[in-house]
């Protein structure tokens, strides 16, 4: 599905990833870890294009694509999806017209037709009352006002709608109470496939007990300074990432 | 870091640009006694009405170009341009739409707006106005039923002397400025309507200007009467053919709201804006004026002004009446080289009267976009208010955008609330919808749109998806 090799990666010349490699098979969830302000955000908004990004050097191959190659759109279009750690506010557009906007950009690249208005709405609905998330959230503008909480639900809700192969959570549970939490997280779990796979980035291992990770890898320095399965987020919850 | 931003220019965004090849009749070029008397003989005026025009132009020879705006452009020459222009046979203005040349009719149906009844959009009856004269109006028989009088300015001087002589220049006086004395003594067509106490306009009014000629200016003259405790909504819509030379586009527009009247007055203006090098594009100055004379009046005046090379004008309310209320909501769009110095004049003489201006600026290319805005209270409108907001967005970092709100107050119990901001359309934001599928383009118009929704939601329905969709048009190529 994703492989990332020797991926440098800076920031307004400051060097933030230093040689990551990390490869991701279908179905497969990995969980990120890694101590504040490490640069952990930094993987996610790479491979999803972000143009504040810059690439130095290494090669990302997504699903026998060059991913470096795209632009964010068509990573996007192409099965990648960025759940935002904060995401961001359109004032002035309603959620319910964003939201059908970009499944149809999505239909229209799979060459399916727009979808009908009356099925959106339906779909609409169901995927909405899983998260819990009220019908009228929909008529109001896209993230602007909502709660933190809100602004979560409407990035897992996102990813509902459109799809996609990979999918990267980045920092999902900041700003959850454990209600929301548990709710995006059963979300998340129904979304689980054997062809769809997960980069979850976070710093507590709460978010990892409500959706469990096949692999857990710990980043610190720019780079993965150690991989493992679940255990290891255990490990590092009662021990630190001091080492 | 301005990567997602870029600001070059796609050339296919004008979709109107195409010229109708249809024999014209002109008069001579040039501006003077001659030609006022000409044009008041094409239209077979009464004395009065040539008249008046005579005294718009004496006085006009005495009179200066205003150049207080921000605004750049060579010097007009006023004597060579055409101020009369009409599909050959109009004098004889054909009864009915079967006489009308079909070509023009096509013209229309490529714009978009047909003119059989047939086919019209439901509820919207369309004077269209092709160069200096109204070539078809419909559904004047049906509204003329409730005793609503919607027709050519033209023809209401011969049929309705008594309310265009009441009401013509009464908002906008013959004195008033170069450009509005110039449209009268010059104007040609336009609409007139008349709405009578207690009716209710059953469908929205509309009216349709088209340039077609080159080297010929428009000059029309709309005046609108809403009698007491009536309604009328109305729009015009306005595109013209690529060329290579600036057209002066010099209209008037007069609204009287009497005694608990409304009207509401809304503009798609969409003329030729010129090329990506600021080659050609219409001048639009125009004086839209409303009254509102009686109590409890209103007046809500909406544009969305994306087209001409030039855009000058502020759509203003005279708070006479008591509790009366005016409104302006625009959105102004500029691009390439456009030019933009827009905004309202809201003058309060009346006790508890209101007023609100919502103003949404858009500058992208190398164009620039003012705001400008006089908020007046007069020594006896107790209890006015006023609210302001200005927004300005700019896209890419070669353009600008002004505000210049100015207010007078002389009453003390009145009061003005003004806010305004300028942001610029985020890399964060074009991010996050790109992440989304959305290209650059699909994301920008998203993020415009979203800006303008105040604005556009108080457009009547049947044109609000089509001006949503000719802000992201004119702002095509803007981002890469």
């Amino acid at each position: 599905m994703l492989n990332i090799s020797k991926l440098e990666v800076s920031v307004e010349d400051n060097k933030i990833l230093k040689g990551l490699d990390l490869s991701i098979g279908s179905g497969e969830v990995h969980a990120i870890m890694g101590p504040n302000g490490s640069g952990k955000s930094t993987i996610a908004h790479t491979l999803a294009g972000n143009p504040n990004y810059t690439i130095e050097s290494g090669n990302v191959l997504f699903k026998e694509k060059d991913l470096l190659s795209l632009d964010p759109s068509e990573r996007s279009l192409e099965g990648l999806f960025l759940a935002f750690q904060y995401p961001i506010e359109l004032p002035g557009v309603s959620n319910a017209s964003y939201l059908k906007q970009i499944v149809n950009v999505h239909r229209k690249y799979k060459g399916k037709d727009p979808i009908d208005a009356s099925e959106f709405l339906k779909i609409l609905k169901e995927k909405s009352s899983n998260l819990n998330i009220p019908i009228d959230m929909h008529s109001r503008f896209v993230n602007t006002g909502f709660s933190g909480g809100e602004k979560k639900k409407n990035e897992v809700l996102q990813m509902d709608l459109l799809n996609p192969d990979l999918v990267i959570m980045d920092e999902t549970d900041s700003g959850l109470d454990v209600d929301a939490l548990r709710q995006t997280s059963e979300a998340v779990n129904q979304l689980r496939s054997s062809n769809r796979s997960f980069i979850i980035i976070t710093h507590y291992l709460r978010l990892l007990e409500y959706i469990e990770p096949d692999y857990v890898h710990v980043f610190q320095d720019g780079k993965i300074i150690q991989s493992g399965g679940k255990e290891l987020a255990n490990k590092i919850d009662t021990e630190g990432y001091a080492t | 870091m301005n990567k997602l931003n870029k600001d070059n220019f796609k050339q296919d965004s004008y979709k109107h640009g195409f010229v109708t090849d249809i024999e014209s009749e002109k008069i001579p070029k040039g501006l003077n006694e001659e030609i006022v008397k000409i044009i008041s003989q094409k239209k077979n005026e009464p004395d009065w009405m040539l008249e008046w025009r005579l005294k718009a132009f004496k006085r006009l020879e005495a009179m200066k170009k205003p150049e207080w705006a921000n605004v750049k452009f060579d010097d007009i020459d006023f004597q060579d341009i055409y101020y009369y222009s009409s599909p050959k046979g109009f004098e004889d203005k054909p009864k009915s739409l079967d006489e009308v040349d079909p070509k023009l009719i096509e013209t229309y149906e490529k714009l978009g707006i047909p003119l059989n009844e047939q086919k019209v959009l439901a509820g919207v009856a369309v004077d269209a106005v092709f160069d200096s004269v109204s070539v078809a109006t419909t559904f004047k028989e049906k509204l003329n039923e409730m005793g609503v009088i919607f027709c050519p300015i033209s023809e209401a001087v011969q049929k309705h002397p008594e309310l265009v002589k009441k009401y013509l220049g009464s908002v906008i006086p013959i004195t008033d400025h170069f450009y509005a004395t110039l449209n009268s003594a010059v104007f040609s067509d336009g609409s007139f309507v008349y709405v009578p106490k207690g009716v209710k306009c059953p469908m929205e009014l509309s009216t349709y200007f088209r340039i077609n000629e080159s080297e010929t200016g428009q000059f029309e003259r709309t005046l609108i009467i809403a009698d007491e405790g009536s309604y009328v909504s109305y729009l015009e819509g306005c595109t013209a053919p690529m060329r290579d030379e600036n057209q002066l586009h010099a209209a008037n527009v007069e609204l009287i709201a009497l005694d608990n009247a409304e009207i509401k007055y809304s503009t798609v203006q969409n003329w030729y804006p010129g090329d990506e090098n600021g080659k050609g594009g219409i001048y639009n100055f125009v004086t839209k004026r409303g009254l509102c004379k009686g109590k409890n009046s209103k007046i809500s005046w909406t544009q969305i002004e994306t087209g001409s090379a030039i855009t000058w004008k502020y759509p203003s309310c005279i708070l006479r009446g008591d509790n009366s209320i005016g409104e302006f909501y625009s959105v102004a769009i500029t691009n390439n080289y456009q030019q933009a110095d827009t905004g309202t004049k809201m003058i309060h003489l009346g006790k508890n009267t209101k007023s609100k201006i919502i103003s949404k600026g858009i500058s992208a290319g190398k164009s620039s976009n003012t705001y400008r805005g006089l908020v007046k209270f007069n020594r006896k409108a107790k209890n006015a208010k006023n609210i302001t907001q200005c927004d300005s967005l700019l896209v890419g970092d070669r353009c600008s955008a002004n505000t210049i709100p100015l207010t007078e107050n002389n009453c003390n119990s009145s009061s003005i609330e003004h806010e305004a901001t300028t942001s610029k359309i985020s890399d964060e934001q074009l991010f996050y919808c790109m992440q989304r599928g959305l290209d650059a383009e699909e994301a920008q118009s998203l993020i415009v749109n979203g800006f303008c929704k105040e604005v556009l939601q108080k457009l009547p329905m049947e044109f609000a998806v089509e001006a949503q969709k000719l802000v992201s048009i004119s702002l095509e190529g803007s981002v890469g």
